[in-house]
């Protein structure tokens, strides 16, 4: 018996967000007295692999396919499959990040094994299998049992924060039989945000809306952003309004984040915006209007002009940050 | 081309969240329903956006019972051609996936859709599990699909990054916010959509793999901490001694 992580890279590092896949995978391991092996797949140095030991893997099953450098769902749900076969295993962990979202679901169907999406709690065995996500858009909890022998559990990035040991993983060549026919999704282009912390895996976000009156604006945002070293967001309507790209909505139809710190400037705090922060740890609002929704579910607040109030607070993070 | 969207009934985003039944069961009293947004507003918009520039039939497919009917009514209004309600309570997502494969399986779509999750059990599962069914290419995720005769060419997002891929048709794939823009029924679609066929079938045997146990609420939060406006160094000595994440 073993627990199974898939540990997925983006351009030859293992993400974040898979890290701390393979230390929750790891844990489950421990609790049940067996290993934890990690599945990787595409162009990854060694070192890289070993180094899940750290996280407490035991062992690294490695396909290292050129062509899985973007996982194909496809030929990764299979890789996985037959990693479950070799290693017997009975558990199965992805994170629930977009790798995750698309195989995890696949490899369900295809074991027919029991899945939970976007575990926030290690499972509770007292009733057999039972894991706590997040449903109704966090408004609410689920704890949900998997009634099948075999259980796969996708972790909701930056739920559970990384503290790695010492420890060093054995790599071993996996030949998963892959041919051209499981290769039906072909990768055309990427094209990769340079220099930005990505939004899903950032541990502090700064967000902007409405507030802050035009995209020209912005630098104030960034400023802070960078001093902290945080990735930026924004509100729907900046989205729509074409001030900020697409790709920095959060919210209820944009991305879920759940950084350890989500500062929202000029932001209202719609229910739909809340939908998609609630989960972060603490959530510093600063908005001119002392109504605004959004301090009702803050932290930490503060009433004022955003351009006069952000300013100030770089100055002061940079005194704790040393720069 | 022949296209399926998969329409699911979610509460609407500003519902009152509660249980009921010794925490067991979702508290129906007071909440309208709605189509899950990225069903509607992503999958669907799409579909009637090829139907309208490719030329394509689009039908619908809900499992639940006859109160679900009124979000497919609308689905119906907004353009689609038929629907097919499976006439179950919903269980988990697998069984929800195996009866929408059933259904495909006799129809023979070469799209279909489903939204990128639910806004209520935020699953993102019955799209790729639908494909695994079916023996289909999955793209989750998208935000953007071109059909050019056999193959789809989709964007979608990745940590650090965007991506291009290809596929031929056919496939599945989830739909996220750019794949269309949101539209409104007219009257005439309102009208159209009451004698549009809506087939009732009756589930097929299919497991459920997961089962609901108890829900929770949130703890309540312990209050904000307001800071005056002047006084911004002591937010950050806040953020750096008290909540420890600066």
């Amino acid at each position: 018996m073993s627990v199974i992580i898939f540990a997925d890279q983006f351009q030859g590092k293992v993400k974040k967000s898979a890290l701390e896949a393979v230390q929750y995978g790891a844990k489950i391991a421990q609790q049940l007295g067996i290993p934890a092996v990690a599945v990787a797949v595409g162009e990854i140095d060694g070192t890289e692999l070993s180094a899940l030991g750290q996280y407490g893997a035991s062992k690294v099953l490695h396909v290292a396919d050129g062509r899985l450098n973007e996982p194909e769902a496809g030929a990764v749900t299979k890789i996985v499959a037959e990693a479950v076969a070799k290693e017997n295993a009975s558990v199965i962990v992805f994170s629930h990040n977009f790798a995750g979202r698309s195989i995890a679901p696949q490899l369900s169907a295809r074991l027919k094994a029991g899945f939970v999406a976007g575990a926030i709690g290690l499972p509770d065995y007292s009733a057999g299998f039972v894991v706590k996500k997040n449903v109704f858009s966090g408004k609410a909890f689920a704890n949900v049992s998997i009634t099948t022998d075999k259980k796969i559990v996708s972790v909701m990035p930056n739920s559970f924060s990384l503290s790695p040991g010492s420890g060093s993983a054995s790599v071993e060549a996996f030949a998963a039989g892959l041919s051209d026919a499981d290769f039906k999704i072909k990768t055309v282009k990427v094209e990769t945000v340079s220099g930005e912390v990505p939004l899903t895996e950032a541990e502090i976000v700064v967000s902007g809306g409405r507030g802050l009156k035009g995209p020209e604006h912005w630098g104030i945002v960034e400023d802070l952003a960078h001093t902290l070293g945080a990735a930026t967001a924004c509100s729907r309507p900046v989205a729509d309004s074409g001030w900020r790209p697409h790709h920095e909505h959060v919210g209820q139809t944009g991305f879920t984040v759940r950084p350890n710190l989500y500062i929202a400037i000029g932001i209202s705090g719609a229910i739909q915006h809340l939908a998609g922060v609630n989960g972060s740890k603490t959530i510093v609002v600063i908005n001119k209007d002392p109504e605004a929704p959004f301090f009702k579910a803050a932290d930490y607040g503060i009433v004022g002009d955003a351009f006069e109030v952000v300013p100030k607070l770089t100055e002061a993070v940079k005194k704790y940050k040393g720069n | 081309m022949k296209i399926l969207v998969c329409i699911s009934k979610t509460p609407d985003t500003t519902a009152k969240i509660a249980f009921t039944d010794n925490n067991t069961k979702f508290s129906e009293a007071g909440v309208q329903f709605i189509i899950n947004p990225y069903d509607e507003w992503y999958a669907l918009v799409r579909a009637l956006e090829l139907k309208e520039t490719q030329g394509a039939t689009v039908h619908l497919i809900t499992v639940g019972g006859a109160d679900t009917e009124a979000v497919i009514r609308k689905a119906l209004a907004l353009g689609g051609d038929e629907a097919f309600r499976v006439n179950s309570d919903s269980q988990d997502s697998f069984y929800i996936a195996s009866q929408i494969a059933e259904i495909a399986k006799q129809e023979q779509y070469d799209i279909i859709f489903t939204g990128k999750e639910t806004i209520d059990y935020n699953g993102s599962s019955v799209g790729g599990m639908v494909a695994e069914l079916l023996g289909l290419p999955f793209v989750s995720i998208a935000s953007k699909l071109d059909v050019n005769g056999g193959t789809a060419t989709l964007k979608r997002e990745i940590e650090g990054g965007e991506e291009v891929v290809e596929v031929s048709l056919p496939l599945v794939l989830s739909a996220q916010k750019g794949m269309a823009e949101a539209r409104i029924p007219n009257m005439r679609g309102i009208m159209a959509a009451r004698t549009k066929p809506l087939k009732v079938v009756e589930p097929a045997a299919a497991d459920s793999l997961t089962a609901i146990v108890s829900f929770e609420l949130p703890p309540a939060k312990a209050g904000v901490k307001m800071i005056p406006a002047d006084q911004v160094e002591e937010l950050a000595r806040l953020l750096h001694e008290e909540a420890k994440v600066i």
